[in-house]
């Protein structure tokens, strides 16, 4: 452990590179984060389906690589077709958990996601896939980098800059934000509560789907790796703030880059327990701001 | 029947039952470990889950602690452990059967204390949060402990130990392992069941109920709640033990913190029974396992997925259980007081 860290200041390109390459795969991290952080709050519920979610649009990309197409045309094709599955998971599961308590919700999630990883596991296999993209590398002197990761961020920033205008602009946007601030008011108002609620999570599906078409290019997927991307998400979200936009993007650029040097630090094996450890960490402290809330309230 | 009798009834049928099955059907001996494992799983779980509201999902910690804790004893006792692991068991030769038993002992015993030390440790951090940050912290301590010891090489990281070989005939195995569960399911309930009888199981029930007023009644919550995290955790640490040595063979992922399997059959059972009474993880952990292995049979291939299903079913359109729905609709019959006046004058909702 001590090597690496001397490592890393004997050689700084390390260091650059580590870096940088947390920061491109952080974009990835942070879409599905703003799906997660659409879902809790507009609807209050905790999807612990977000990273099965995301695995499933690996796959969706990796069945398309079977078939002989490029993976980045499953793009469009995961984003429609978790978005027509969200609609179907609102209105079969989630429907009936949104009004009640949040441990309901959680555990239905988690059932939910539990039926994911089993489905894909029974289709195809437990072993890791990759999506190969085949883009190769780009040089900056002596730094090299896969060229996809510079495609994945990209199409990440699109994909979330498209969301913010259409959270800003569209009429069903300005539905799902009047929805999230008061939802009886929203109803009395004129708007159908249900039917945003089915689309917001339906269009968090789809931004999972379409995030793990990057993770499946860029990374790898497996059908048990879902768990650490959801626990990714919340810890983004629960850093940030909810309804923290800006907070969630550099949540999520901070967590890709301590995860590449936790990863590089204390070995491969221990990146996980990282990342875990910073949720008990983020979660603490969210803990000691709510005592100190209560003492100025005494 | 009063309920004093009704309950020491089903206590005695249980247990002409877990001593039946092997005697009658011996074949069936390994699948009745499982189901009594399991209610032990459901009624620990419950006990801070339903009784006290904090709804765990990562009281697997502890058992894959348990085990492991339990594993090192035991390999310790005869060997270097590393050197043991490095070599995946290859040198187990020579257990004698005295080594055996008095290692298999004192792992139990060292398993379910080294998990309620854990408990006590990281019980004062993880209650602090409520809810579903509860929740998720709970998972998240599952996950991370897994992966840590999944890349400690000492206890033979991803790769697992090979426990020690039973040292008996080969039929008898199974049957010691399902009698050290059976007593433990058997001890653990009733253990839950007389902490919650006292003084201590109503001040867990106050801070299910509000907790912050609980507090300002004087209840010191903090301690409550860490001591009502620590009396699961040593039975599941125990049983953790106990399993480890039943399967042979440990590896962190799927057989001593399988959180995706066993994590969540234990709040799925407790939820279908119905959680926070005393006969529902019972009552669910017995159905859930005749559930699963009919799903197992009948359903080759699609069992987990139909699992998932059930799960979901369940905690979706059913949650309050077997045992809250009928608490419904028979109070008298199933503990709850009944105000006689109120019900006959037909103001029992005003009374809420």
């Amino acid at each position: 452990m001590l090597d690496n860290i001397s490592i890393l200041f004997q050689a700084p390109i390390f260091a650059v590179d580590l870096l940088v390459q947390g920061l491109l795969i952080g974009g990835i991290f942070v879409l599905a984060a703003y799906g997660l952080a659409l879902v809790w709050g507009v609807m209050n519920v905790k999807n612990l389906a977000q990273g099965d979610m995301v695995i499933l649009g690996g796959y969706v990309a990796y069945q398309c690589t079977l078939w002989g197409m490029h993976p980045i045309i499953a793009l469009p094709i995961a984003f429609m077709l978790l978005f027509a599955l969200g609609w179907g998971i609102y209105a079969t599961i989630i429907r009936r958990v949104v009004d009640r308590d949040m441990f309901t919700s959680l555990l239905a999630t988690f059932g939910l996601s539990l039926l994911i990883q089993q489905a894909l596991n029974l289709r195809f296999g437990p072993e890791v896939k990759i999506a190969e993209s085949g883009f190769g590398t780009l040089d900056f002197g002596d730094l090299t980098i896969p060229a996809i990761r510079f495609v994945g961020l990209g199409l990440a920033a699109v994909l979330a800059v498209g969301l913010v205008l259409f959270m800003r602009n569209s009429r069903m946007g300005q539905a799902i934000r009047a929805t999230a601030q008061d939802p009886r008011a929203a109803r009395v108002l004129g708007i159908n509560t249900d039917r945003v609620y089915a689309f917001t999570y339906a269009l968090n599906a789809a931004i999972c789907g379409a995030a793990g078409v990057l993770v499946a290019m860029i990374w790898n997927i497996q059908p048990f790796y879902g768990i650490v991307h959801s626990i990714r998400a919340f810890i983004i979200v629960t850093a940030a703030g909810l309804g923290n936009l800006p907070g969630v993007v550099v949540a999520g650029f901070g967590l890709g880059v301590w995860e590449n040097y936790s990863g590089f630090i204390f070995g491969a094996e221990f990146a996980v327990a990282a990342v875990v450890i910073v949720l008990v960490l983020v979660l603490m402290v969210r803990l000691f701001q709510m005592y100190r809330v209560r003492q100025v309230v005494r | 029947m009063s309920p004093r009798k009704l309950d020491l009834s089903i206590y005695g049928a249980l247990i002409a039952a877990g001593i039946l099955v092997p005697l009658l059907a011996p074949a069936f001996t390994s699948q009745m470990a499982v189901l009594w494992l399991m209610v032990l799983m459901a009624v620990t779980w419950d006990m801070t889950g339903g009784q006290m509201g904090y709804n765990s999902l990562g009281n697997i910690t502890f058992f894959g602690i348990g085990m492991y804790a339990s594993a090192v004893v035991q390999i310790g006792l005869v060997y270097d452990v590393a050197e043991y692991t490095s070599a995946f068991g290859a040198i187990k030769v020579d257990f004698t059967e005295d080594q055996y038993w008095t290692g298999l002992f004192l792992g139990i015993g060292f398993g379910g204390v080294m998990a309620t030390i854990f408990a006590m440790i990281v019980g004062p951090f993880m209650l602090g949060l409520r809810g579903p940050y509860f929740a998720i912290g709970t998972l998240g301590l599952a996950v991370a402990v897994a992966e840590m010891v999944s890349g400690w090489r000492y206890v033979g990281g991803g790769s697992g130990i090979s426990m020690p070989v039973f040292p008996g005939a080969a039929g008898t195995g199974s049957l010691v392992f399902y009698i050290l569960l059976f007593a433990l399911a058997i001890l653990s309930h009733l253990v839950v069941r007389a902490v919650l009888k006292t003084r201590f199981g109503l001040a867990i029930n106050a801070i299910r109920d509000d907790e912050d007023k609980a507090e300002a009644m004087g209840i010191h919550t903090t301690r409550y709640k860490v001591i009502a995290w620590m009396i699961p955790a040593f039975f599941m640490g125990m049983a953790g033990a106990v399993f480890g040595n039943m399967s042979g063979f440990i590896e962190p992922l799927e057989v001593a913190f399988p959180t995706a399997t066993f994590g969540i059959f234990m709040v799925a059972m407790a939820l279908l029974g119905g959680k926070g009474t005393i006969w529902g993880p019972v009552l669910g952990a017995i159905l859930f396992h005749i559930i699963k292995e009919v799903t197992w049979t009948h359903l080759l291939g699609w069992q987990w997925v139909a699992l998932g299903a059930i799960i979901i079913i369940n905690i979706v359109y059913f949650q309050q259980g077997i045992l809250g729905w009928a608490q419904d609709r028979w109070p008298a019959l199933f503990g709850l007081t009944v105000d006689e006046r109120m019900t006959r004058t037909g103001q029992a909702e005003a009374a809420e």
